[in-house]
């Protein structure tokens, strides 16, 4: 949504003179209005009262501060057994043996990029190929329809998808999609060894269509940012529908584009019920997408309850800090970018 | 006298042509290969789920291995009891947050404020859990609905907040004015008018919020822990639908896979029906209190 600042873009009120100028007839900015002017004066009756109140929803708003603050204190307080005990080398170890204390977080590593990024090669084309639909060429009366059942899929609980990836995907991977893999494009190496169905592949199709309608979303909203005139100008020069797309729309838009990618990137780098249900979870790292692999997040959600010693839980708690700072930076740098093309208004949610 | 300039060769038109035909037929397969995963799913949820829904499946709790029937009636309360305890506590905070943000925010502590909620909104669930196992499980020594519902009331608070803001703007200044201008105090104005007024746009963020989390399984694994048994009191391990499906789901029992398909038709039914709700909410207007 892009609606404008309501106190920048409000004219001041030239018909209560005895408000809005002041006697050193100071010039309104715009900045400062009428109404802030108000706000900041309370009667004195509720001068109290309002000063609380403005204490209690300040507060409010600092909670989401502390708890964030809270999630990195008691991330790092609970892994630092494991971040003294291994240093940075838990993350190139590939060896998690809970029975020995010896933990590596590699193969984890490993499941969680790969799984992520095959999500996006499989997602990305086809969300653009949505929101440009949705924006440029969709009738207005499916326009509505459309987006709605886009963002269905994203209502749809992770452990849905993981109960359909289990009984429906997997089967239909494991009879055709495997078999015709193997055959034309074995040679290749990423598709190759024993056909389970559940795996590495299962995981990243799954993770595609979950963030399909992130990537979607944010890509129609940037596209409808992209000024008119720009579309009409680009039409004048004589270019075609998909002229017009290319040049006029896609090309100003890339760069919300590209932060509507990474938001979807860093949705699949946690996203955790499904694909602990899909990808075979096995901490190995092989080169066949048809191998079971093992993500951060899984190994979380397997593990954690059951985790004995101290050590055990603490590389766990340092792979979910881990997984915390990532997420972190993704969607910070997924934000700048959505926001440098649609003005600070846009509600970036994951 | 120049020549006229003559056309490129119709070889180009034909290729353009082609492109453009080609670009809408990739937009408009890429919006039907979109739309196969979402059909199939509620496909599949109706045919394996409904024929598994009864009222034992409503009423009973689980049955052990091996004995058939039984439900999830323990599992559907138990979401119902850990849900009005994140609700409980990630709504006022959300709506709190969201009033500073649109009312008072439009400062440097309001971008902070409102960066940081994105930051939470994108934390994994997995880490939410994480967290709420560390701060209420750790200390208690036991797993219980409270610990369950402050992860998901984590999950909440920025959602509710950022809606909160969105629907407070939406509302004229005029009106925050004219409250002001009869002498109403501001806080009060705030909670009777400005807040009343976009009632139905933060109620619908407030739902959207409600429905993300209902849904939500990774920050129950070890926070409500899940019970196999009927549990009212919030300080005990208490069984949640999510995650009642997920056990069920990978287990090896055919009976319980059933089971695993009809909770997931029950968990799809209250998501859907919520997004919905306020999807007619919204396109009715969202400030029609105000007009």
């Amino acid at each position: 949504m892009n609606s404008p600042d309501p106190l920048a873009s409000q004219k001041p009120i030239a018909s209560v003179p005895s408000l809005a100028q002041t006697s050193t007839e100071r010039k309104q900015t715009g900045s400062r209005t009428v109404l802030q002017r108000i706000r900041t004066r309370s009667p004195r009756s509720s001068r109290i009262p309002d000063a609380i109140f403005r204490i209690i929803i300040a507060l409010a708003a600092l909670s989401v501060f502390i708890i964030v603050v809270l999630i990195v204190y008691e991330l790092v307080d609970k892994s630092k057994l494991s971040l003294h005990q291994f240093g940075i080398g838990f993350f190139y170890g590939h060896d998690w043996d809970p029975v020995n204390d010896q933990f590596g977080a590699l193969p984890f590593v490993y499941g969680t990029i790969v799984s992520s990024v095959l999500a996006l090669i499989l997602a990305v084309p086809f969300s653009v190929g949505v929101a440009v639909y949705i924006t440029e060429m969709c009738p207005v009366a499916l326009r509505a329809i459309i987006s709605f059942l886009v963002e269905l899929l994203a209502a749809i609980p992770s452990v849905i998808y993981g109960l359909w990836g289990i009984f429906v995907l997997a089967p239909l991977l494991r009879q055709y999609v495997q078999p015709f893999l193997a055959k034309y494009f074995g040679w290749t190496g990423l598709f190759e060894g024993p056909q389970f169905g559940l795996g590495m592949l299962a995981a990243g199709i799954i993770l595609a269509i979950m963030i399909v309608p992130i990537v979607a979303s944010i890509t129609r909203e940037v596209l409808s940012a992209v000024p008119q005139n720009q579309r009409e100008a680009v039409l004048a020069l004589g270019a075609t529908r998909w002229e017009m797309i290319r040049m006029g729309v896609l090309r100003n838009a890339r760069i919300g584009i590209v932060g509507g990618v990474i938001l979807g990137l860093g949705r699949a780098l946690g996203e955790t019920m499904a694909v602990t249900m899909v990808i075979g979870n096995r901490p190995e790292i092989a080169k066949s997408l048809f191998a079971p692999g093992y993500t951060m997040a899984s190994v979380i959600a397997n593990e954690f309850s059951e985790a004995t010693g101290d050590l055990y839980l603490s590389a766990l708690v340092e792979i979910g800090l881990a997984l915390f700072i990532v997420t972190l930076i993704v969607n910070a740098l997924a934000r700048l970018l959505v926001w440098s093309i649609t003005g600070g208004t846009a509600r970036v949610s994951a | 006298m120049p020549e006229p300039t003559r056309y490129r060769s119709a070889t180009l038109n034909l290729w353009r042509k082609f492109a453009n035909v080609g670009a809408t037929a990739f937009a408009v397969g890429s919006v039907i290969l979109v739309l196969v995963p979402l059909l199939a799913v509620f496909v599949y949820l109706l045919i394996k789920g409904i024929g598994s829904v009864n009222w034992a499946f409503l009423t009973q709790t689980p049955k052990p291995v091996g004995e058939s029937g039984g439900g999830m009636a323990n599992a559907i309360v138990g979401s119902g009891l850990i849900l009005l305890i994140a609700s409980g506590i990630g709504i006022p905070l959300g709506i709190g947050c969201g009033i500073y943000l649109a009312e008072f925010g439009r400062n440097r502590f309001g971008d902070f404020v409102r960066f940081t909620a994105d930051v939470l909104n994108g934390v994994p669930s997995i880490v939410i859990g994480i967290v709420a196992y560390s701060i209420v499980v750790v200390q208690q020594k036991h797993f219980s609905a409270y610990s369950g519902g402050l992860a998901l009331a984590i999950m909440m608070v920025p959602t509710v907040a950022r809606a909160t803001e969105e629907m407070l703007l939406m509302v004229p200044n005029s009106i925050r004015e004219a409250a002001l201008g009869l002498g109403i105090p501001k806080w009060r104005a705030t909670i009777s008018i400005t807040l009343r007024s976009a009632s139905a746009g933060v109620i619908t963020g407030c739902m959207l919020a409600f429905a993300r989390v209902a849904g939500e399984t990774a920050p129950l694994l070890f926070t409500a822990f899940g019970n196999q048994y009927w549990n009212l009191n919030p300080n005990q391990p208490t069984a949640a639908l999510p995650l009642q499906i997920f056990v069920y789901a990978i287990s090896p029992f055919d009976e319980w896979h059933r089971q695993a398909w009809a909770g997931a038709l029950i968990l799809i039914v209250m998501i859907v029906v919520a997004v919905a709700a306020v999807r007619i909410v919204t396109s009715r207007g969202m400030l029609k209190g105000a007009s």
